[in-house]
């Protein structure tokens, strides 16, 4: 089959790519438009290095075809920051040092970025179970959890 | 390989009933992406089914809850209504993966996949779920338990399309729950699961009983007499022995890493045991 030509609105930005129809949307992400922030750990949906919002739910785009992007809207980490400003999580996970080796942190932050959108004030409990989809072998979770905490209780006004 | 994403089901079953070599559905993908990443699958054509408005919503009418066929886990879970009815089925499925995998995998791909531990099928079956089928020989209708043939086999004939669960109409003081054992917190597959669907008389006592397991045998299955052994009692400690050795008796495991045919018979009846007293305390708030 031909590749297949895909409309989608990439980080706010309406892009158009061709994908073999096998291609998963991260190999579309990383291998044609660049956009290398996405990381592949897996690439069977475990490890969570390749999550992105598609629609405003959180996946991952190893377990995603490129054609499914059609006419979705897409974030990436490279639309998290607006202009040259962080976003609260990522600026916190730098303060919180909440990041060793960085591959996981891509994910981790649009992960985390998603649940405060849906739940400014969650619980300890909630921001584990939330980002239980998301792996990390460096930091033993704790000082991400900690990031998580001090992004929300920002973006709520009360630091 | 090819990829369609047809708007109807008429046009997903002709895809599917055309093609000379595998046709696979594309719901969530979550089983077949990365199946396919793997090489282990390498259909002719994937048919992406969520641009076919009929499979892509949750409804309630006074048949009960239909549940499109491409509807994500999360989506259940956000819905209140069906929350409060179905909690067992609704946390059954929820228990299936991560945020990232809910925001994808569909009920009826957890079904189709076939696996003998799905956690979403011991619940389905409990609640006495039924889906609607539609393939080149016309629509039918059977019970979930009918679905699954085996480990990764389903009863589903070249270019049937699974359209939609139904989940029947709730009589009061009715209610579920689905427990699992699993030797973490999350993020795993079931050692044993057991879905238990319990309905109240105004006496109080049961009125009818259904119960099913996963993992414990190649397909999950329905236990009749389980659910016989609790009609009629108060799910009293001599009932709850009777419907014990029904469910151990039921149980037909294999060995493997997550735990031996031995271990698993046993964490079956216990796993049970916890569920009916979960479900049984759920009718309860709701006959109050």
């Amino acid at each position: 089959m031909a590749k297949i030509h895909v409309t989608t609105t990439l980080n706010g930005v309406e892009t158009e790519f061709l994908a073999r129809p096998e291609q998963t949307l991260l190999a579309v992400l990383r291998d044609e438009l660049h956009l290398t922030g996405t990381k592949e750990g897996c690439g069977s949906g475990d490890c969570g290095a390749c999550s992105v919002e598609v629609d405003g739910r959180v996946t991952c785009s190893c377990l995603m075809l490129a054609a499914e992007a059609e006419g979705r809207s897409i974030t990436t980490i490279e639309g998290v920051a607006q202009g040259g400003e962080l976003h609260p999580v990522q600026r916190h996970f730098l303060e919180e040092a909440a990041l060793q080796c960085g591959f996981c942190t891509p994910g981790f932050i649009v992960a985390a970025k998603n649940l405060l959108e849906r739940n400014s004030n969650p619980t300890e409990e909630q921001i584990r179970f939330w980002l239980a989809g998301n792996l990390c072998r460096c930091t033993g979770y704790d000082k991400i959890v900690r990031a998580v905490q001090a992004a929300a209780a920002e973006m709520r006004g009360e630091s | 390989m090819n990829f369609a994403s047809p708007r109807t089901i008429d046009e997903a079953v002709r895809l599917l009933a055309g093609v000379s070599g595998a046709g696979h559905v594309l719901a969530g993908g979550t089983d077949l992406v990365v199946q396919m990443t793997a090489g282990l699958r390498s259909p002719e054509l994937v048919v992406d089914i969520k641009h076919i408005p009929e499979l892509t919503g949750i409804r309630e009418d006074a048949d009960g809850f239909h549940l499109g066929a491409a509807v994500c886990g999360a989506a259940l879970s956000e819905h209140a209504a069906l929350k409060a009815t179905w909690p067992g089925v609704v946390e059954a499925v929820d228990l299936i993966g991560s945020m990232q995998v809910q925001s994808r995998a569909t009920p009826v791909g957890n079904l189709c996949n076939a696996s003998p531990a799905a956690d979403s099928l011991p619940a389905l079956i409990a609640a006495g779920a039924e889906v609607s089928i539609i393939g080149p020989e016309g629509p039918r209708r059977v019970p979930v338990a009918e679905i699954p043939a085996g480990p990764g086999r389903t009863t589903l004939r070249k270019g049937e399309v699974i359209t939609t669960i139904h989940l029947p109409p709730r009589p009061p003081r009715a209610a579920d729950a689905y427990l699992r054992f699993i030797p973490r917190t999350e993020m795993d597959i079931a050692v044993v699961g057991s879905g238990v669907n319990l309905a109240l008389g105004p006496d109080g006592r049961i009125a009818a009983a259904r119960v099913a397991l996963g993992a414990v045998a190649p397909t999950a299955r329905l236990v009749p007499e389980a659910g016989a052994a609790l009609v009629g009692t108060a799910l009293d400690d001599t009932a709850l022995d009777a419907a014990t050795a029904a469910v151990r008796a039921a149980c037909q495991p294999i060995d493997d890493k997550r735990g031996t045919a031995e271990y698993r018979t046993r964490v079956a009846g216990v796993i049970f045991r916890r569920a009916a007293a979960a479900a049984l305390a759920r009718a309860r708030a709701r006959s109050l």
